[in-house]
């Protein structure tokens, strides 16, 4: 399995979000039934990175930030746990992406690979009658590959070998996380729902959206299932 | 603008160290209690959330904290470090990491410090909490309790890496940089023990063989005692640490998006546990790039926290003069912690219960819902017999077996080495040869004496009565409330009665017969010579 690769879209860093989105792979091997623990591990530990409290704006030009909450998972099919952000808001509709990508994995002319998609964006608002822009500006990529095991004794060996991948892959995303590099600027008021996710009632992500392809057996994504959820858009 | 650290800022980003340090000990103890944790998240800001993150204090670790950073922060040279070993029930101890919090002398001047540093350093706890929960000591500590426990020390200064063994790994948590230097968080760990399955642990096989490296005396002897990373909750009396001096500062953070410009910084402080919460003290001073303002929070319960949330500013694109916050009541009451302090005596090294001191109980198959805890009698006396759990099962009768055995009494025993009898059967107490089996009566609990029916060549040998055994617990088998289990059967199976036939009497007495009679055999055989000639001859 390969680590994180990193790439750059064009532009050097500093340079205006638009021309600055860096892009992170991982790749994992597992089982069927450990397609969703493994996508929620990885999901919410960057989401761990990437919310903060809510914002309470005050009176022109400050705010305060509200608490952060973090609680233990324990994976019933991996020896893994992880820490997720204490919401049970973004837990469902983590839950919800990846339920429906797992499904998608198993269901025909799937060969068990696919990838998923967190991406985070800002949004630029355009003039009449032009959408709003949607401008990435991080990319997480986590392909699956889908093994099948013939016994429970692989079974075993499979739930700790996953588990230790899992490790390294937290590892990776936190070496990430800790360059430190861009990050949209705080907003102002008015501005806060083109940078931050403020639909949730306890934490506040950075803007994102989920989605997903599925390779079929000839390798290329012929089905391009990309289901967004995009909570402007159902918001508008 | 002068490029040197103002002091307010250099003072914010004291605080921000120390409590950031303060944080890191307690996210790192707390992921090795063996527990799940969860916090709740909280929209409005509760006034003594640092880093805006739900993180417990336990007082007993604070303290710990506090004592060893004796007022220092880190520096350069001068790392804060948690160390988290295990201990097992024998005594022996093992460290399995060390989370370092170091400074360097890289520094970043043009960093803001009430905001990025602020940020970043929330980052860095988040990023804490997720490493901590894939280093091989998380899964260890989550199965600790019986045969081992993990222990916690905290000290300051020199990083002590030596007792992790060869080949230990790093990782690294993450780095913040400030104007002073560059805050990394870090951790060493052993991997010796990443290949053991912490399975292993779960069968309890003689934690001996698997220390590969580990001092008994340490090579820098240290002043700072172990303590345990468990507790059990609700044994403490609520005993309160004594405050330390400075005060248990509390922040609620405030940003702005203003840029920076004139502003006002007023600071309050309040005392652990004075009663009301009130403004002591009150300082204005002009500070380059930082809006802040005061308002007394309304506090908890208890000895909670008190103090004042902070409010902040960052500077940044929106082009509104600086306007100083009026006090608004901030909502919501601190989080008292609902975890009580600290089960255990945090002076000593100890371990906590169930094994209090250097008791341990053997868990057997038969007897699994009372285990008793009895002193360690390896001195070899006759312990008492009413320390002893006896269980009484039917024995069947097996085929060939000349003596019925009606019942056969288990005594379980808390020997040393009981948990890991089945690799130490060959204990010399346990040796017939060395110990001759005693008579039932004596019923020593040391003996273990693997007793076969009519081996001792005692008179009717009903000496299967009172059968002493060690007890043990072969592999793959559960501790099972059901007396009949692969324990009892391989206990069984290991000592079958003789064979009628074979019995060492009966053989005896048969010979003493043959020879006698075998005279007269003779005598018979003579008088038919003629027969015997004729058959022989018909056979050539």
């Amino acid at each position: 399995m390969v680590g994180p690769g990193r790439s750059r879209c064009c532009g050097p860093s500093g340079a205006a979000p638009a021309m600055n989105c860096r892009a992170e792979v991982l790749e994992v091997s597992v089982e069927g039934r450990q397609v969703e623990e493994a996508m929620l591990a990885v999901l919410h530990t960057i989401l761990l990175h990437r919310s903060t409290g809510k914002f309470h704006y005050k009176k022109e030009g400050t705010y305060s930030i509200g608490t952060v909450g973090t609680q233990d998972v324990d994976c019933d099919f991996i020896d893994f746990a992880y820490v997720r952000v204490s919401s049970e808001e973004l837990d469902r509709a983590l839950r919800k992406a990846v339920g429906e990508f797992k499904d998608a994995l198993r269901g025909s002319g799937s060969d068990g690979m696919g990838q998923i998609s967190l991406e985070f964006y800002q949004k630029k608002k355009s003039r009449w009658p032009f959408s709003d822009e949607c401008i990435p500006w991080e990319l997480w990529t986590i392909k699956v590959n889908v093994v099948n095991l013939a016994n429970e004794q692989e079974r075993q060996i499979c739930r700790e070998k996953v588990g230790e991948k899992l490790c390294e892959k937290i590892i990776n995303i936190v070496e990430v996380m800790n360059r430190h590099e861009y990050l949209p600027k705080m907003p102002t008021q008015s501005e806060v729902d083109n940078v931050f996710d403020t639909s949730l009632k306890d934490v506040q992500p950075y803007l994102y959206k989920i989605s997903y392809q599925i390779t079929d057996s000839l390798g290329t994504s012929v089905t391009t299932t990309m289901r967004r959820l995009i909570k402007d858009t159902l918001a508008l | 603008m002068d490029t040197d650290l103002s002091s307010q800022d250099r003072k914010d980003l004291d605080k921000f160290i120390k409590f950031f340090a303060l944080k890191t000990v307690q996210v790192i103890v707390q992921a090795r209690l063996g527990e799940k944790i969860c916090t709740r998240s909280s929209s409005s800001p509760t006034g003594s959330d640092w880093f805006n993150l739900a993180i417990k204090d336990i007082p007993e670790v604070t303290h710990e904290a506090k004592k060893a950073l004796a007022g220092q922060l880190p520096a350069v040279g001068r790392s804060m470090c948690v160390e988290i070993s295990l201990k097992t029930s024998e005594g022996d101890s093992m460290e399995l990491e060390i989370w370092c919090l170091e400074m360097n002398e890289k520094c970043d001047k043009e960093i803001k410090v009430s905001y990025t540093v602020y940020n970043r350093l929330s980052l860095l706890l988040k990023s804490l909490l997720a490493i901590t929960r894939v280093t091989p000591a998380y899964r260890l500590s989550r199965k600790q309790g019986h045969e081992y426990v993990i222990l916690y020390r905290i000290y300051f200064g020199e990083v002590q890496l030596s007792g992790l063994g060869e080949g230990f790994q790093t990782v690294r948590v993450g780095t913040v940089g400030t104007p002073v230097g560059t805050i990394t968080l870090s951790c060493a760990y052993r991997i010796n023990l990443a290949f053991m399955s912490t399975r292993q642990f779960e069968r309890t096989p003689p934690i001996m063989g698997i220390i590969i490296d580990h001092f008994v005396d340490r090579p820098y002897p240290s002043s700072s005692p172990m303590h345990p990373c468990n507790y059990r909750a609700g044994e403490d009396n609520g005993a309160v640490y004594p405050s330390v001096e400075d005060s248990q500062e509390v922040c609620t953070t405030s940003f702005s998006t203003s840029p920076p410009s004139q502003c006002v910084f007023t600071v309050t402080k309040a005392h652990f546990q004075t009663s009301p919460p009130m403004v002591t003290d009150t300082l204005k001073v002009p500070v380059m790039g930082l809006a802040f303002s005061h308002q007394p929070a309304a506090l908890g319960v208890g000895s909670a926290d008190m103090g004042y949330p902070v409010l902040f500013a960052g500077g940044l694109n929106a082009a509104h003069p600086h306007q100083l916050i009026g006090p608004g009541k901030e909502g919501g009451v601190p989080p008292v912690p609902n975890q009580p302090a600290h089960g255990t005596q945090a002076d000593q090294e100890r371990m906590c219960t169930p094994l209090d001191g250097v008791h341990y109980s053997a868990a057997t198959p038969s007897s699994s819902e009372d285990t008793e805890t009895v002193s360690n009698s390896s001195e070899g006396k006759c312990g008492s017999p009413h320390d002893l759990l006896e269980t009484i099962f039917i024995r069947k009768v097996g085929a060939f077996v000349n003596k019925p055995i009606n019942q056969v009494t288990m005594a379980n025993l808390d020997i040393p080495f009981a948990m890991f009898a089945p690799k130490n059967v060959e204990l010399e107490d346990n040796d017939p040869m060395v110990n001759p089996p005693e008579s039932p009566e004596t019923e020593s609990p040391l003996q273990g004496s693997l007793h076969s029916e009519g081996s001792s060549g005692s008179s009717t040998g009903n000496t299967h009565d009172d059968f002493v055994m060690i007890d043990f617990k072969p592999a793959f088998s559960k501790d099972d409330i059901l007396p009949m289990d692969l324990g009892t059967f391989y206990r069984e199976f290991q000592n079958p009665p003789q064979l009628s036939s074979l019995s060492i009497d009966i053989g005896a007495q048969s010979m003493a017969e043959d020879l006698d009679s075998l005279p007269e055999k003779l005598a018979v055989h003579e008088k038919n010579v003629k027969e015997f000639d004729a058959f022989v001859e018909t056979l050539q």
